[in-house]
């Protein structure tokens, strides 16, 4: 009653003693403790995640206190683990527990806001105009356009109302589809896996329109090349709680504890299990401290590493004996038993492509598909047959498609060496890169070709008589390991200077060889003890280089050698984004329209943003440097766009926009010439009567329109080339401080039209959705204020655990803020009044490339025939892209986004080459959303109105969630492999999954054939397993994993096997190194971008609890000798800068950082505390402002078996670790509080740079 | 003058001591969150270590002396066989030095509250006026050393302590003790009753839970229960509204 009565009763207290008068009881007041209660009180918890893409995936507590978001902590839940095994909780990290912070920031984006100018031109045109034709009545004004399109990025924003705002985007939209056609309007959102029901919203809206969905996890350089390649997969890995059955671990490029914050827990209690740890890493990073042996790797050379681990283990557990364990998993999961033609080039002999049946005038007795049924020597027999699993076996028959070790229909075992079976050596020519000359790397100065004898033998076959020799020898030949078959460049004692042994290693990475092989040996000694559980952990380090397929082939050459895929506690552990969506099949419906049309609109981000950020415009890789010494006849002329361009023309990779014509106005044009549209359009790309907008990419028929950028930082983080976007796609003020080929006289593309001076603000209309004011928001035309992800309902799930777990809203949205569903399904609204003006139910001719895991995957079998040069006619989906025409119901587009479409009935669902049905999913949707009561063209459809009847349709109809489906799943894939794969799924059948079950708790996946591990009482989630156990192939064209890679562009390219390739030179720091002294010394350092500590992407690095521990805003990490040799002390304000721009920063000096390179992690906007660049009189850019994308040819090839498109499957990425940086001090700090000028900087006007030597 | 004497020397006190209970009071009853030391040690280390304890050892030793020196009566002196003049003395002395280690404290918290810009900016109004009056009411009390060392006969000390005591007692006309003292005694006063005023608005507040009951603490796991103890009758407290 009084707290001063409860004091006085001091003196009446009671007191009990014990323990010996240590402690005592009492009975004083603990009225205090109500402060307690009352701080931790809240009114409600709600469950929900962050969708950041961080892979952490963690559930978390939100409370809620008043209506008041108040803090958040981790929940501790999750099922329970087998005994043996740790549990997942709990998850969370500094990053997630300070997301609460944002909800009331001075950040957050409240209100719908619209630059001022436009939206006064707006609201005056449509005084008098109709909503397209206000927006045309602008954009086609030169004066009007330019007012607003150059103040990007230069503040004024005001606020708008929702009607109005939702009428401005839908009338850019319809009239941009109906002037240039809907495939200028494009989307970028990655990694929907975060925050499914919020990608699908955006992705949904836009291909009901015909619209384009940009990739992600190409863009991002996550995609390892390497995997589709190998695997066919785009990629697949083990959950982190599998690293507690390794016995031996490299984590190699990944830096676990800061990068998997909450899995790392895993990796540190296995160490007390006996397992041991390397860490690869050329700092001493978080990761390295936990390491039994560090290895300090010079960044850039770890392929070298790879090969010389392959070398030691080849040695020593292939050739001077043979571990059986290893030797039967090469047998019968691998390519190396099947068998390589050899070509006669220049007088020696080059591996070609792989023998085929059809190569023998019996084609082996196989009718389906003999091009692309590879070939082995049956071990018993010494007859050559075409063993069952490759991809000719999957289509166009069943049964066969397997690694049960048959041929024919009888048993055989594979025969992997011809050491004792040739007719002879021979000295084939493998390419060594090792010797290219590089200012920062070292070389060695072997030939450009080793000749190595490789056991052969001769054969008979269609078109004359070849040389043969198995995957195996050749590989072994790769690594230089001899075996005693004489000849030059093999190595006998690992300290030879011969690639590819530890001694070589160590001239080009710095390692010692002892390390190397010490690591080696104790890798393949693990593996062989316990059958395959050794793993590597790789992440961003790894494949953000240009040669990033060596680095990765390198690692999975060691795995593979040691038979670790596919074994629990053994693998390839790949962790870069959040990529696994696990109910992928049932998502895809919902994300892409496919209820209502087929097929949607994607594309390859990396590819597209080069073409029109321009980039391609400043290329300074000629095709010639990465061209192999033995490649094949060319010509391989032209440049890297030009590559490209052939690419998209062929069918291998897709185009936006597709055509220089209108899509809409094709189908009319055909029925004219009373034709199918998909030959009329092959006839007219032909004739030229069309043309394909990849061959102009700077004509204004051909530049992207409108861009929604939404759950995602374009332009604060993944935007390579930063200052590019910002000239060319965005027209406002740029910091590009290098001249395009044109001006310095560099050799120009052929197959793409120059124009001599590139365009400057391509796009019409930029709409970005997001909670806080990235650098994208403020870059923006339109900013739309989303929901946080406390505030909307949705579903994440990770490659890290098997858990599907939902977002739900604790808070409505706060302001005017909306979930993104919400803001799609208004604008979806809005569109369907608006476009009547101009668009009704059209037809949509929609170009696809070839696609991976269909029929028409095995295109091109042979050889490369472009249709341009004459080699061959267009045959859609054969040697061009596939036509189809789509019905776009435009005025309908908000009932078609409200419904699900009768598709689902009709053609039914599948994913990866599977198919079933799902009539009885769309009956439950129907009784668990309701159906459309409206009359009209959806009435009587399932529902999809809120943003939980959206995860509802993705839980229905995907097997990872609804046993039923799982069951039907592997009934469909058990017709393609002739066995019975339901027993998996059986003892789930009956379950179903439901949004308010993970409210409750996040619940395990159903296994799913979609992916390779199984989830289990007795296995955890573990890539490649239903491969090994099941014996179902992996999706290659040979069915095995694919150590070798046969096609034209790869052997042309050097990478027909694993080689070591140095880091390329990208020539941007010597034009303009010395151009603009201010007085400083300075460095060249290679720009490394690793992952930070205090924020994840771009996310966090705005909110005060993360900078207050970080150093308050952005940071370049350097070591202390290149600090000392430019005069840099810690927290020293620098600039880094090369042609591509500037960034601004403070210096962390640190002995931890290898010498030769710097840190900026990525990435830190240029928000908060940042000045202005000596370099560029701007304020510094982002990390990205020094970076640029470089395609690859051998990422572009198509329409052969794994190396076919798919979305975020395969295609060109964007690596940037490549580039190199001068980095000196500012000697002046100006903070440009001052207002922006109109004038454009002097910087950009006039000439600065003479020409590069 | 009579009046004015009564009223800041006889009334006033009394206005101070029942606002200073009675605000107490009241400040624990309603406002516990504010009842705590607001120390800004988190915000600068440096010059607090050296200031703060300065500072409280010597107004430590000042309040010890003004409370037995005020309070006791003077019949316990004599029974001592402390002379007057030999207790005044003591405080000249003992007090002098006290307040000299006080005024070198006070002066480094002071300097620190108000040049120090994390401090400034944290500091609220009644901070800096508490920490000011306080440095105030040091100075006056050591320029009282110079007048007293004119009279060391202790009997100006008398009249204080017969003020106090007075005051405390109800006695009526306790005032007039003090009616001739030297103005700058008056002043202390005042300052002095002032404090103890403005005492439940500032952090002094702080005062009233000094620790002492840690120094004779028994356990050191100490389990807090709200069932009867079998020892006595009494039931447990049981928590405030």
């Amino acid at each position: 009653m009084s707290h001063f009565l409860d004091r006085l009763s001091f003196f009446s207290r009671q007191q009990e003693e014990f323990a010996d008068g240590h402690g005592i009881v009492t009975t004083e007041s603990r009225a205090w403790e109500d402060g307690y209660r009352k701080r931790w009180q809240h009114d409600k918890i709600a469950r929900s995640t962050h969708g950041v893409n961080c892979t952490g995936s963690c559930s978390w507590k939100v409370y809620v206190k008043g209506g008041i978001v108040t803090w958040e902590t981790q929940q501790t839940d999750y099922p329970r683990t087998r005994p043996d095994l740790p549990n997942h909780e709990p998850r969370g990290c500094a990053r997630g527990a300070s997301y609460s912070w944002y909800l009331y920031s001075g950040n957050r984006v409240k209100y719908p806001l619209v630059r001022s100018r436009l939206l006064k031109l707006w609201r005056e045109a449509r005084q008098s105009l109709p909503p397209v034709a206000a927006w045309k009545s602008i954009v086609e004004d030169p004066q009007k356009r330019a007012s607003y399109v150059t103040k990007r990025g230069q503040g004024g924003f005001v606020r708008g109302t929702w009607d109005e705002v939702n009428e401005l985007v839908a009338a850019a939209n319809a009239y941009t589809a109906k002037t240039w056609g809907p495939d200028r309007i494009f989307g970028f959102s990655p990694i929907p896996a975060m925050s499914m029901v919020s990608y699908a919203a955006g992705s949904r809206y836009l291909s009901l329109m015909g619209g384009v969905c940009m990739s992600f996890y190409d863009w991002y350089c996550d995609l390892p090349p390497a995997s589709p390649m190998t695997w066919g997969e785009q990629t697949d890995v083990p959950e982190s709680a599998d690293w507690y059955n390794s016995g031996f671990l490299i984590l190699w490029g990944s830096n676990v504890p800061q990068t998997r914050t909450p899995d790392a827990h895993f990796y540190t209690e296995v160490r007390y299990k006996g397992a041991k740890s390397v860490v690869i890493c050329p700092d001493y990073s978080e990761a390295s401290k936990f390491a039994d042996m560090w290895i300090s790797v010079k960044q850039g050379t770890d392929a070298a590493l790879a090969m010389a681990m392959g070398h030691v283990i080849l040695k020593e557990f292939y050739v001077d004996r043979q571990v059986p364990y290893f030797v039967d998993y090469a047998r019968r999961y691998t390519d190396m038993p099947m068998l390589v033609r050899l070509a006669k080039q220049d007088g020696r002999y080059v591996p070609e492509r792989l023998l085929r049946a059809s190569d023998f005038d019996t084609k082996l007795g196989e009718a389906n598909n003999p091009d692309w049924k590879t070939v082995a020597y049956d071990d018993a027999s010494g007859s050559l047959v075409a063993p069952n699993g490759s991809v000719g076996f999957r289509w166009g028959e069943q049964g066969k498609w397997n690694l049960e070790e048959r041929a024919a229909g009888g048993e055989t075992k594979l025969r992997l060496s011809l050491a004792e079976h040739h007719d002879g050596m021979a000295e084939v020519a493998f390419p060594y890169f090792g010797n290219r000359e590089h200012d920062h790397f070292k070389g060695t100065d072997h030939p450009d070709v080793l000749l190595r004898n490789v056991p052969v033998k001769t054969l008979a076959l269609a078109d004359g008589e070849t040389k043969v020799a198995t995957v195996y020898d050749l590989f072994l030949a790769n690594y230089g390991v001899d075996r005693g078959f004489g000849g030059g460049n093999v190595a006998k004692d690992y300290a030879e200077n011969v690639p590819y042994t530890p001694g070589w290693c160590e001239r080009i990475s710095g390692v010692p060889r002892a390390q190397v092989e010490t690591v080696a040996r104790e890798f393949a000694r693990n593996a062989e003890k316990t059958n395959g559980r050794s793993m590597i952990i790789v992440g961003a380090a790894m494949n953000h280089w240009f040669h990033m397929d060596m680095n990765y082939r390198g690692v999975i050459n060691m795995l593979v050698m040691c038979g670790c895929i596919g074994q629990s506690g053994g693998g390839w552990s790949h962790y870069v984004g959040q990529e696994k969506l696990r109910p992928q099949s049932g998502w895809l419906p919902l994300a892409f329209g496919l209820d209502w049309g087929r097929p949607p609109r994607q594309q390859n981000s990396t590819s597209c943003w080069y073409a029109h950020t321009d980039q391609w415009r400043y290329e300074t890789l000629d095709v010639k440097e990465i061209l192999s010494p033995t490649a094949p006849a060319g010509p391989w002329d032209g440049a890297l766009i030009d590559y490209n361009v052939r690419a998209e023309r062929m069918g291998w990779l897709p185009s936006a926009p597709q055509l220089k014509q209108n899509p809409l106005t094709i189908a009319q044009k055909a029925a004219a010439a009373d034709m199918e549209p998909k030959d009329y359009v092959a006839q007219a790309l032909k004739s030229g009567e069309l043309q394909m907008s990849c061959e102009d990419p700077d004509a204004p028929e051909n530049w992207p329109r409108n861009l929604f950028v939404w759950r995602s930082n374009l332009l604060g983080s993944s935007g390579k080339g930063h200052e590019y976007f910002l000239k060319h796609l965005l027209g406002t003020q740029n910091g590009v401080l290098g001249k395009d080929l044109g001006h310095i006289g560099g050799q120009k593309p052929q197959d793409v039209a120059w124009r001599e001076e590139a365009p400057e603000g391509k796009l019409d209309l930029l709409v970005t959705l997001d909670f806080r004011m990235s650098t994208t928001c403020v870059y923006s035309d339109v900013v739309l204020p989303t929901a946080t992800w406390y505030e909307k309902n949705d579903l994440n799930t990770s490659d890290m655990h098997p858990f599907i777990h939902p977002l739900s809203a604790a808070v409505d949205p706060a302001w005017e803020a909306r979930s993104d569903w919400e803001i799609y399904k208004g604008l979806a609204r809005a569109f369907s009044t608006v476009a009547p003006e101009v668009l009704g139910v059209e037809k949509d001719v929609v170009l696809t490339p070839i696609l991976h895991d269909t029929p028409a995957e095995i295109a091109q079998a042979l050889d490369v025939k472009d249709w341009k040069r004459g080699e061959c006619e267009p045959v859609p989906g054969r040697t061009m892209p596939s036509v189809t025409v789509v019905e776009r119901d435009y005025p309908n587009l908000y009932k078609r986004f409200t419904s699900l479409g009768p598709l689902m009935d009709k053609i039914g669902n599948g994913g990866k080459g599977m198919a079933w049905n799902t009539q009885h999913e769309v009956e439950v949707l129907k009784g668990l959303n309701g159906v459309v009561g409206e009359p009209g063209p959806t009435e009587g459809l399932a529902r999809i109105e809120s943003d939980i009847d959206a995860c509802e349709v993705i839980l229905s109809l995907a097997p990872e969630t609804n046993g039923e489906v799982a069951v039907k799943a592997w009934e469909s894939l058990g017709k393609a492999t002739g066995r019975d794969h339901t027993h998996l799924a059986i003892p789930k059948e009956d379950e179903k999954i439901r949004y308010r079950d993970v409210v409750a708790q996040p619940r395990k996946i159903i296994s799913s054939p979609i992916w390779s591990g199984l989830e289990s009482e007795k296995v955890c989630y573990n890539a490649g397993y239903t491969n090994v156990h099941e014996l179902i192939p992996w999706r290659t064209l040979t069915g095995r994993q694919q150590l070798y890679q046969d096609h034209l562009w790869m052997r042309a390219f050097g990478e027909g096997f694993c080689v070591y390739r140095p880091p390329i030179d990208t020539r941007a720091v010597k034009p303009v190194i010395d151009s603009k002294p201010n007085g400083e010394k300075q460095i060249v350092l290679n720009f490394i971008t690793p992952h930070q500590k205090w924020g994840i992407h771009s996310t966090y690095t705005d909110n005060l609890l993360m900078l207050t521990l970080s150093r308050g805003g952005p940071i370049v990490w350097i070591s202390e000798v290149d600090a000392r040799r430019a005069g840099i002390a810690d927290n020293d304000w620098i600039e880094a800068y090369n042609v591509n721009g500037a960034l601004v920063a403070r210096a962390v000096v640190s002995q931890r950082v290898k010498e030769g390179m710097c840190m900026m992690y990525h990435a830190q906007e240029k928000i908060v505390n940042v000045p202005g660049s000596q370099m560029t009189g701007k304020r510094g850019g982002i990390h990205n402002s020094v970076t640029r994308a470089v395609l690859k040819p051998t990422h572009m090839i198509g329409g052969y078996a794994q190396q076919s498109y798919g979305f975020n499957y395969y295609g060109t990425v964007g690596s940037n670790r490549d580039e190199f940086v001068v980095i000196r001090r500012l000697s002046e700090v100006d903070w440009l509080d001052r207002p922006a000028t109109d004038q454009p900087s002097e910087l950009n006007s006039a000439p600065r740079m003479e020409a590069a030597e | 003058m009579q009046t004015l004497n009564s009223i800041l020397f006889g009334w006033y006190p009394y206005l101070c001591l029942t606002v200073f209970l009675l605000g107490s009071l009241l400040r624990y009853e309603r406002e516990q969150y504010t009842w705590r030391s607001g120390s800004s040690q988190l915000l600068r280390r440096r010059q607090l270590v050296l200031g703060s304890n300065l500072f409280h050892i010597g107004i430590l030793t000042i309040f010890a002396g003004h409370f037995v020196g005020l309070l006791t009566p003077i019949q316990v002196f004599d029974a001592l066989g402390i002379s007057h003049g030999f207790k005044q003395g003591m405080a000249i002395v003992i007090g002098g030095l006290a307040g000299l280690v006080c005024l070198v404290g006070i002066t480094l918290l002071t300097h620190r509250r108000l040049y120090d810009p994390r401090i400034r900016a944290t500091s609220s109004f009644a901070d800096t006026a508490i920490l000011l009056m306080l440095f105030a009411q040091l100075v006056l009390g050591l320029l009282t050393i110079f007048v007293s060392l004119g009279h060391l006969d202790g009997h100006e000390m008398t009249k204080f302590m017969s003020w106090a005591q007075g005051i405390l007692v109800l006695q009526p006309g306790a005032a007039d003790f003090v009616a001739d003292v030297n103005p700058l005694f008056k002043l202390h006063l005042l300052l002095g009753m002032t404090i103890f005023l403005v005492f439940p608005f500032t952090r002094l507040v702080h005062v009233w839970s000094a620790p002492v009951w840690y120094l004779g603490r028994k356990g050191y796991q100490v389990v807090r229960t709200t069932r009867t103890l079998p020892q006595s009758g009494t039931r447990p407290v049981q928590p405030a509204e």
